[in-house]
């Protein structure tokens, strides 16, 4: 063969190699293919590990009732058992070192979430043991407007104050 | 060789029967067999949304979004509740502003005000990734950083993916986004990091209403692995054939 074919044609053989090479170093050693197949299963298997060591930060009310142990029991003993103290208190993370202290949420808007009333939010609760109780909705522009509903309203208690 | 008619019958008979129960035998040994027999011992996660009793208070998708850092001003967000509301007149209004992270609090679908004499029906129905068994967004990914892991979720690898969007367009539940900090794209993964350890998502703890549930399919006493197989439930968008893994109970055939 001529020298001006296989001049490039080692270049080009070259460049390949090199790059099989770098692939060697690049890629992660437990980069291929996994449980799932070549479809779904072609991955770095590390990453499981990765997401696996995420940071928690809500910590569901059982992380809260060793220290809270009144505000809990008052809680769970009330219509308002199965909400998180996290849903108005915020995600608990490394409390109490961090955050040291935890926002309370006693906005009008957070009570409205549940409590306003709308035509087609389902009005019977059945979440609790016994009988399915009503779920309690106030339309907002009628049931003292402008005010917080703590004002009047214990929330641990879900009852008047 | 002396063989009579009767002997060879009976010699005949003796191997077709013998070559019969040995290759029955082989059939218990396929791979496909012992798996099907070892089944129950197997991990897979499932989803149960029941919209019966979602009440649009849109605590999961706050939860969400704090505990897996989806920026909490932006619009995006791995999981969202849809406000679906069919009027007499057969409009068909749906929204879900900022994703519902602040709830439902005012009766106005679309910024329109409904009154309910004119409402045939209305309902919540909360979406999340459908962790599918034959996931499209994972076909498509040309570099391998999309993937399922054994037990069914679909994770991203931050570090290997390049943002070129295919799976973003690939996804018919349109649950994938671009994260705005880190540019790669992101989606619901089951809060892997929680049900690895034994929690609960956060969008299930934040459910004051039961409308969401985590549970394993192959455990045969998992009591959201016996919804699916006992109740009626159904899957969004079935025609694709991804096979979906989050189960509805009460969804309609208007939502999309």
């Amino acid at each position: 063969m001529k020298n001006h074919v296989i001049r490039p044609l080692f270049v080009v053989v070259g460049l390949v190699a090199l790059i099989l090479i770098i692939r060697v170093f690049v890629v992660p050693k437990d980069f291929g293919v996994h449980e799932r197949g070549y479809m779904f299963g072609w991955y770095r298997k590390s990453n499981e590990g990765d997401w696996k060591t995420f940071k928690i930060k809500y910590q569901t009310s059982e992380y809260c009732k060793d220290c809270h142990s009144e505000q809990y029991k008052k809680i769970i003993n009330s219509k308002h058992a199965k909400v998180q103290c996290e849903n108005c208190h915020g995600p608990a993370a490394d409390h109490p070192e961090k955050p040291e202290k935890l926002s309370i949420g006693r906005s009008r808007e957070l009570c409205l979430r549940c409590h306003a009333y709308l035509p087609y939010r389902p009005s019977v609760y059945a979440q609790l043991p016994g009988v399915p109780i009503t779920l309690k909705m106030q339309d907002p522009n009628v049931h003292n407007p402008g005010i917080e509903c703590v004002t009047c309203h214990s929330t641990h208690e879900a009852s008047l104050k | 060789m002396d063989c009579d008619r009767r002997e060879f019958l009976k010699v005949g008979f003796k191997t077709l029967l013998a070559t019969g129960v040995s290759i029955g035998a082989f059939e218990l040994l396929k791979p496909e067999v012992l798996a099907a027999l070892n089944k129950e011992k197997g991990l897979r996660w499932v989803f149960v949304v029941d919209t019966t009793k979602c009440v649009g208070c849109g605590m999961c998708v706050r939860a969400c979004k704090l505990e897996n850092e989806v920026p909490y001003e932006t619009n995006v967000s791995r999981t969202w509740v849809e406000r679906y509301v069919m009027t007499k007149d057969g409009k068909i209004l749906v929204d879900s502003p900022k994703a519902a992270r602040d709830g439902f609090i005012k009766n106005d679908p679309m910024g329109v005000t409904v009154k309910k004499e004119d409402i045939d029906k209305a309902f919540f129905v909360p979406k999340l990734c459908n962790q599918c068994e034959a996931p499209p967004c994972v076909q498509v990914c040309p570099v391998g950083a999309t993937y399922q892991a054994p037990d069914g979720v679909v994770l991203v690898d931050r570090t290997w993916c390049i943002g070129c969007g295919y799976c973003i367009m690939a996804c018919p539940y349109g649950v994938r986004f671009f994260h705005p900090l880190y540019r790669v794209a992101e989606k619901c993964n089951f809060c892997y990091h929680r049900i690895n350890k034994g929690m609960k998502t956060a969008c299930v703890d934040a459910c004051a209403f039961g409308a969401r549930q985590i549970g394993n399919i192959k455990d045969l006493e998992d009591p959201v692995a016996r919804i699916i197989k006992t109740e009626r439930t159904a899957v969004l968008k079935e025609e694709f054939g991804t096979k979906p893994h989050v189960f509805y109970i009460g969804l309609d055939s208007i939502v999309r």
